[in-house]
């Protein structure tokens, strides 16, 4: 029999005001196994930490349950203190009274009768434990980043820079992700690229960092300190180490209808191509949907041209395995599809764009060579109409419920540009709110209205209407005059919505990381690990994991990147005891097991057993317990029984259903 | 029968089995039972007719650790459970020497007597041979007659088809019996309230004498010890208090074997209280078909299961909860 301890906290009046401590004191105390029971203010403080330890001492206690906050926040905290008082840290249970009581309940009466249920499930469980020794794991010393947008890249720096070997993984020809379509950025107006293509090249030519483009991640396999990935070097068709990138063969190849990624489409791009001018690495690649040679044999040109003998049409995918110890996720963002917003008339008229092409059009190096044009018939736009929040803070199911967070200002910024290049162009913004929280931001914004007169009215746009003759006709409403707009317009800019890149549900999978109903990647704490994803070993770097503009991605970056260095420091990691265990003598050797393991941690062999007198070869499952998380999935799979988990074994559950049950 | 008995007698001789594992006649005229047979002679009381129902492929677990191999008739259904015991690494398929034979449909007692046949002392027009569309059964009350049809069990009146999916020969034809859709029965049970659905589980459930014949007989219930079985658990052999203990048995039976069910009916086959244990697992099956594309357990020995296989495709958890 155990001697149990029984410790109830008030957490202030967080718990206390909604559940009589007291009583559920009182009520532990008639518990089977409950030797001492007793409530505080604060458990987890150095005085409660300390009463903890002094009833292990006196009562000699044998197992601990603290009536408090969730595990999340404070299991370590009893499992250390019971470790220093020289209990077995793992005969500490949790009865988690504050989220699952507490603080969703009103009524004291109500919410007590649940949290002595909830008392009585963990003394239950604690009667069922065992003491279990937590074993240790080795740290693979190098960094996997998953994107080659701004976050990754500086993700990628950081960590290089405290000595340690990363990879990146960018799906796309290039590193430089959407930053690098972007003309200016705010709130300095700095050339976009002026500022990234430094950080490319850094990356590049940083010893301690590895880049593979148009690549991707196929597949993940163990856990935190030892993950093993498989990366598809897609088949580039160009041989990196031979091209020189002189670029004669983009100029010379005769496929030229592609529609260009990076304009957005625009414009078209060559079937062999670099994304952009500044593309690191400058190795083109053959889109093979495109190329005339793939298409129908036939061609060649590139090749021919190829000073270097660079092209190579029968390169193929290959896969690198490699290990890493910690894995940053920088999968970055896309702006929606706007099929559902069909009254804003974008598939409707080529002078609907939304902004992200019109950073294209404004840009240099865009379709137009930075022109303000129309994409319809070249002419310059006297009267511009941009709309904000298309499909962002929706609240049906056409948009996304959030805010992008990132439209107001740069909305402000293309306003601001084009006054300032083309004071005979007339701006109206229709806004919801003008949100502009950020250092320097508001200021910026003012200047937009006051300094350069764009003309922002508040209120929603209804519809876009193209006009025959062109024009576009903008219906839309001024809240504050409360009247209707009838509107026309040269050129309308759609302020869309973003959302996270559409690839992040198949790595989230892989790497078993959670995301959420946006499929924004989630993260393990909303205020106190906003870099760390639940999953042990996975950080979270840029839009991935939310809305964020380029100083806030690049300030996450850095705090992704400190995670994974405070990890790959270690040497060693101590590995969690609550492992699954097979009884072989209960094992039909199914692989049932083997087949729901995700860590890839069981296997089968055949081993003499002694079955009562029986003596005989079974083919049984073995548990790798340096591979096994824990997780559970083969306990519930397995017919027989024969899986259990260590620390929350079939019996300990049932114990605790039998406790809230009874 | 007799090119069956004739081959099996050929296989004993050439040593190329050890053993046949077949049926022999019972104390009753219609209920025939599993048995081995190790000599020429002893296959004299080797029976094969309408009332075999039986599904052999479990006792190849066993029938798998003895030397040599053994001649196991396997019907067409049966195949399918053997199929899933190979993929569970139950059964040895080298240990097996498998004769796929035919089947007309296999005929249920007690439907029979349900039409008021009653003191049957024979019944002819059972044998897998004849052509017969009607049985004719001698009772203690005089002849009396039944269409082959209306005698049948209900799996085959949902047969899944007459084709072997694993053997090593073929003897005998069979013949289609199939007239019947499925998942209709589990259709007209998903479409009533939530407390006709309870209604009629409790009143079915109600009749369990937990005798455990549906386990024994499963070839899904392979496990060496039963978790029912199994003292480590609390869940073993507990005294029922309430008639609530029985259900539980019976769900968590069928969640044991979800996913790997071939839909066999032997659950129903051998309850002696007649109660439609199959409809638990066929609307597994009919769930499992639906959520994540059609799947038939033992249709062969390699692919994933769906319950056990994850892929990008599979449905969101938001979506199996909507249903119910």
């Amino acid at each position: 029999m155990q001697r149990i301890g029984v410790f109830v906290c008030h957490c202030g009046s967080n718990i206390a005001a909604t559940v009589d401590v007291k009583k559920v004191v009182e009520m532990a105390q008639m518990e089977p196994g409950v030797v001492h029971a007793e409530d505080y203010q604060y458990m987890c403080s150095e005085a409660g930490q300390a009463k903890i330890a002094a009833a292990i001492h006196e009562k000699k206690l044998s197992g601990v349950v603290v009536c408090s906050c969730s595990p999340r926040m404070h299991e370590t905290t009893f499992r250390k203190a019971a470790e220093r008082a020289g209990l077995n840290p793992y005969m500490v249970e949790i009865a988690n009274i504050r989220e699952h009581c507490s603080w969703i309940h009103k009524d004291m009466e109500e919410g007590t009768k649940k949290a002595v249920i909830l008392m009585r499930a963990a003394v239950a469980k604690v009667n069922l434990n065992a003491p279990l020794q937590a074993g240790e794991s080795r740290v693979t010393k190098r960094a996997l980043v998953i994107g080659g947008g701004i976050a990754g890249i500086q993700t990628a720096l950081d960590i290089a820079d405290a000595g340690y070997e990363v990879d990146i993984v960018e799906k796309t020809p290039s590193i430089g992700g959407r930053m690098s379509q972007l003309d200016k950025t705010f709130p300095t107006l700095d050339c976009s690229a002026c500022i990234l293509t430094p950080k490319m090249v850094e990356a590049a030519a940083h010893e301690k960092i590895k880049i593979y483009t148009y690549s991707e991640v196929d597949k993940v396999s163990g856990f935190v300190g030892d993950f093993t990935v498989d990366i598809r070097k897609k088949a580039r068709s160009v041989n990196m180490d031979k091209c020189t990138g002189c670029g004669v063969c983009q100029e010379k190849c005769p496929s030229k209808k592609a529609p260009s990624e990076f304009n957005r489409g625009l414009n078209t791009r060559s079937a062999i191509y670099t994304p952009f001018a500044q593309a690191i690495p400058n190795v083109p690649v053959i889109d093979r949907d495109a190329c005339i040679k793939f298409k129908t044999g036939k061609c060649g040109l590139c090749s021919k041209v190829c000073q270097a003998g660079a092209i190579d049409y029968d390169q193929k995918d290959e896969i690198i395995t490699e290990k890493y110890g910690a894995i940053v996720v920088a999968t970055g963002f896309d702006t929606i599809n706007l099929e559902k917003y069909d009254e804003y008339a974008y598939s409707q008229s080529k002078d609907v764009i939304t902004s992200l092409e019109l950073e294209r059009v404004m840009n240099a190096a865009g379709p137009t060579h930075g022109h303000l044009e129309r994409l319809s018939d070249g002419k310059a736009p006297k009267e511009i109409v941009f709309i904000q929040c298309v499909g962002s803070r929706c609240s049906d199911d056409r948009g996304k419920p959030y805010c992008s967070k990132i439209c107001c200002m740069y909305t402000a910024k293309h306003a601001m540009l084009i006054r300032d290049k083309y004071p005979d162009v007339n701006v109206t913004v229709f806004y919801i709110d003008v949100r502009t929280p950020g250092k320097n931001f508001d200021e910026f914004y003012r200047r937009a209205v006051e300094q350069y007169g764009v003309n922002y009215i508040k209120g929603q746009v209804g519809k876009v209407i193209p006009q025959p003759d062109g024009k576009l006709l903008v219906q839309g409403s001024d809240l504050l005059d409360n009247r209707q707009i009838l509107k026309e317009a040269d050129m309308v800019v759609l302020a869309t919505a973003i959302e996270p890149n559409p690839d992040v549900r198949r790595i989230a999978t892989m790497l078993t990381a959670s995301i959420d109903t946006n499929n924004f990647l989630t993260e393990a704490h909303a205020k106190l690990r906003p870099v760390e994803s639940p999953t042990a070993g996975i950080f979270l770097s840029g839009v991935c994991q939310g809305p964020k503009d380029i100083p806030e991605t690049v300030a996450q970056a850095g705090a992704a990147a400190v995670k994974a260095i405070g990890l790959l420091a270690k040497d060693k990691l101590m590995t969690n005891p609550c492992t699954a265990q097979s009884d072989i003598l209960l094992c039909n050797g199914c692989s049932t097991c083997e087949n729901v393991c995700p860590y890839g941690a069981i296997t089968y062999e055949d081993k003499e057993v002694n079955d009562h007198g029986i003596r005989e070869t079974r083919r049984v499952a073995v548990v790798n317990n340096a591979l096994c998380q824990g997780c559970g999935a083969c306990t519930v799979a397995c017919p027989s029984g024969a899986m259990d988990l260590q620390g929350f074994s079939n019996r300990q559950i049932l114990a605790e259903v039998d406790a809230i049950c009874r | 029968m007799q090119e069956l008995i004739n081959r099996a007698k050929e296989l004993l001789a050439d040593g190329t089995v050890a053993r046949v594992l077949g049926w022999k006649a019972g104390d009753l005229p219609y209920n025939p039972e599993p048995a081995y047979f190790e000599t020429a002679e002893s296959l004299k009381d080797f029976v094969y007719n309408g009332f075999c129902g039986a599904n052999l492929s479990k006792y190849m677990i066993e029938a798998s650790k003895l030397e040599g191999k053994t001649l196991v008739c396997l019907k067409p259904c049966d195949t399918y459970s053997f199929n899933q015991l190979i993929k569970e690494h139950r059964v040895d398929r080298e240990k097996a020497y498998i004769v796929g034979v035919g089947c007309k449909g296999k005929l249920d007692i007690e439907r029979i007597k349900k039409q008021g046949i009653k003191g049957i002392e024979s019944i002819e027009g059972a044998e897998i041979t004849d052509e017969a569309e009607t049985l004719k059964i001698q009772t203690i009350y005089g002849e009396k007659t039944c269409a082959y049809a209306d005698a049948m069990l209900e799996r085959c009146h949902v047969c899944k088809g007459k084709d072997h999916m694993v053997y090593d020969e073929l003897i005998g034809d069979s013949k289609e019996t199939k007239d019947a859709e499925r998942f209709d029965e589990v259709a007209r049970i998903e479409a009533m309230s939530p407390e006709e659905k309870f209604a009629f589980f409790r009143n079915e459930l109600s009749k369990c004498i937990r005798c455990n014949a549906c386990r024994n007989a499963c070839p899904a219930c392979s496990c060496r010890k039963c978790v029912f079985d199994n003292n480590k658990f609390d869940s073993s052999q507990k005294a029922n208090v309430d008639t609530f203990e029985e259900k539980m048995f019976h769900i968590i039976r069928a969640f044991h074997v979800a996913g790997r069910c071939t839909d066999c009916g032997e659950c129903s086959r051998v309850c002696p209280q007649g109660i439609p244990l199959h409809l638990f697992n066929r609307k597994f099956i009919k769930d499992i078909d639906e959520l994540y594309g059609e799947y038939q357990a033992g249709a062969d020995t390699e692919s994933k299961a769906p319950l056990t296989n994850y892929t990008f495709e599979d449905a969101e958890p938001s979506i199996v909860g909507k249903r119910g």
